[in-house]
């Protein structure tokens, strides 16, 4: 018999601590595969920065750096300008890069750094239990909006494609999420496509990914995954927001 | 024949792949059993139906799902 | 005898990091230390390096993690607000045990200040600025000479003991000129051996992780108290100092920086007087120099600390002395500078009490 699908070279053995039914391990095993695929796996250099990322750097079989929270993008700024031949790659929650890295986040797309944002969007923060996040849609509860997110006093959440394509400097951005089969094979060619683009020297890219956390929404895996179809999918619509490979054809 | 091995002690019972996934419709929840993280893992019902289409293991998070042939 | 140039303290300063084969800045703008960045955008444009000037203080102390993990000599300068911002990310660094070097070209505070010479960033830079147990190796210059010299050594210690280090100095020794000696040959970075643990892509190798956590219980304990023992040898063998007259001294000043050239003034007026008066100059304040300090404390009944501050290095001179010695202060915080004749008078009336 032939293994046809199983766990990529590029994770480690380490068995995640992530929850039943959060997305993070299934977007770690699509970057696994394609460290392997892409045989970039020995020269790829990852930022795990703070939040459910944080253990990010056991779980991907490459080199893995954690940093402070939010500052993941000028941490990758420094290692890819030290080492362009290397494929330097950012994992980052919505707490991460739209709050506290929200300066990072933009000045490395203006500047369009030639790395890689892998951006999870659960529209929670899931490590310190649940709370409103920047991504948090309006009405949506959490441990610190508990009667639903009230835009007149917590406002309105950040769409963060949406706001980086604003700039002139992104090469790639795309919006995809990991709830179906479908979307699950659309994100994989989404990473591959920013990755490629990093390998061709193109620039910066940020794939957005919608993601499940059932523990921090309170809901079951599966009434997660439906949820991002019917509700968050409705306010982050899926798709690509810039290509500039395509405009310059 | 493809073949799906469940990584039982690797699954944490969450479902994903049970829910609309399979084309054939051959994966649960096991019922009657856990295992030692206190999850009932996934199962296959009745294998001669695969088609090694890979879904169940493409939606596993951990992933505790190898698909062969 | 090797040609001098007259030179800038900021000039210098960029002079002596290209010297030392560093090939990364990131910064941020800050007065009164604009001189040092916008001269390193040439220079690194020249010698082909890397010159971001960055978002923020924040941005630039993480790019140099990124950088130094991945193998270059990174540097950053900035001033007293901005070195409060990189101290979160200083922490970080000192946590996963990465060579950096910070230049903080301090000035008067607290809050926004003013843009005078100061040294009240003292206790920030040698007791763990940022959240945690850590040191970083601190040199203080006095000189536009140093100001050149200080960037190799302090890349060398860091890289030694796999530890960030800084140089405080001041905006009067940035913006001073002196005859320079540019000593050594220059260093080129690709000559520098690759260390075990820098992040290159994992060709042919394991992985490699560079970070500051370990949740495992008692782990973090662990390395923290192997993080303690190179504390303890860098404390045994990196203790650094300038001493003048201290051989038939009674009363001793200790200052460094700044304030130790106005108190070398002040001793030369007190000797001119004949009396006897030494200096001790902290070079390292971090480590700071106890085991000389100790050693004078016990034959030397006064000791006169001279600060730009409020008094900050005069804690760590009474752990060092213990109550042996009499201590006594002269302070000028907020952008205020010592100057000879007052410390000359200081002295008189010490003098007029023994």
């Amino acid at each position: 018999m032939k293994l046809l699908f199983g766990r990529p070279a590029g994770l480690t053995d380490i068995n995640q601590r992530y929850c039943p039914g959060c997305g993070h391990g299934i977007v770690h095993r699509l970057i696994g595969e394609l460290l392997v695929e892409m045989n970039i796996r020995e020269k790829t250099i990852g930022v795990a920065p703070v939040g459910c990322s944080v253990f990010a750097d056991e779980y991907f079989n490459c080199d893995m750096i954690q940093v402070p929270h939010g500052r993941a993008p000028a941490v990758a700024t420094g290692i890819k300008r030290t080492r362009p031949d290397c494929m330097v790659f950012t994992y980052q929650g919505d707490g991460d890069l739209a709050a506290i890295g929200t300066a990072e986040m933009i000045h490395v797309a203006a500047r369009n750094e030639n790395i890689t944002i892998i951006f999870i969007n659960n529209a929670i923060y899931g490590m310190t239990g649940g709370q409103l996040a920047p991504t948090t849609l309006p009405g949506m509860r959490s441990t610190t909006s508990v009667k639903g997110r009230d835009v007149v006093t917590q406002g309105y959440p950040i769409k963060v494609c949406e706001l980086l394509n604003a700039l002139d400097g992104p090469y790639y951005l795309e919006r995809v999420a990991v709830d179906i089969p479908r979307n699950i094979i659309k994100t994989k060619k989404a990473i591959k496509t920013a990755f490629q683009y990093q390998l061709d020297n193109k620039g910066f890219s940020l794939i957005e990914i919608l993601s499940m956390c059932p523990t921090g929404w309170g809901v079951t895996p599966v009434q997660a995954k439906k949820w991002i179809a019917e509700v968050m999918a409705n306010y982050y619509p899926l798709g690509e927001l810039r290509n500039r490979a395509k405009e310059a054809k | 024949m493809p073949e799906v091995k469940i990584l039982e002690e690797v699954c944490k019972g969450c479902g994903l792949c049970c829910d609309n996934v399979c084309p054939v419709g051959i994966l649960r929840l096991a019922p009657d059993r856990i295992n030692s993280s206190g999850y009932h893992p996934a199962e296959i019902t009745d294998m001669s139906k695969c088609i090694g289409c890979g879904y169940c293991y493409m939606t596993c998070p951990e992933p505790a799902i190898e698909v062969y042939k | 005898m090797a040609e001098k140039e007259l030179m800038y303290g900021n000039h210098a300063l960029v002079e002596g990091v290209i010297h030392a084969g560093c090939r990364f800045f990131a910064g941020y703008p800050i007065t009164p230390q604009n001189e040092s960045p916008e001269y390193m955008s040439i220079r690194m444009n020249e010698v082909g390096g890397v010159f971001l000037q960055t978002e923020s203080e924040i941005a630039a102390i993480n790019m140099l993690f990124g950088a130094a993990a991945a193998g270059a000599r990174a540097m950053t300068s900035s001033s007293s607000p901005g070195i409060s911002l990189m101290q979160e990310g200083l922490s970080y660094i000192a946590g996963a045990d990465v060579p950096v070097l910070v230049v903080n070209i301090a000035r008067g505070g607290p809050g926004l200040g003013n843009i005078a010479p100061a040294q009240s960033d003292y206790f920030q830079a040698v007791k763990s600025g940022g959240h945690g147990d850590y040191h970083t190796i601190v040199l203080a210059p006095n000189s536009v000479q140093e100001m050149f010299e200080f960037p190799r050594l302090a890349f060398e210690l860091a890289e030694k003991y796999r530890n960030p280090a800084l140089i405080l100095a001041d905006g009067l020794l940035g913006q001073m000129m002196e005859p320079v000696e540019i000593k050594g040959e220059p260093i080129d970075p690709k000559t520098l051996p690759e260390q075990d643990w820098w992040l290159t892509g994992c060709k042919g190798r394991e992985k490699r992780v560079i970070r500051s956590y370990d949740l495992r219980p008692g782990k973090l304990e662990e390395w923290n108290w192997r993080r303690w023992e190179k504390y303890q040898k860098i404390l045994k063998n990196e203790q650094r100092y300038e001493d003048i007259k201290i051989d038939d001294a009674d009363i001793l000043i200790v200052a460094y920086g700044t304030s130790a050239r106005v108190a070398e003034a002040g001793l030369r007026i007190a000797r001119q007087k004949g009396l006897k008066v030494g200096l001790l100059r902290p070079i390292t304040l971090w480590p700071f120099p106890s085991d000389i300090l100790s050693e004078l404390s016990k034959r030397i009944e006064d000791i006169l600390v001279v600060e730009m501050s409020l008094g900050q290095m005069i804690e760590d001179v009474k752990l060092v002395v213990e109550g042996r010695s009499k201590i006594h202060f002269i302070g000028h915080p907020g952008g205020g500078l010592p100057n000879a004749q007052e410390i000359y008078n200081k002295i008189l009336e010490i003098r007029s009490k023994k």
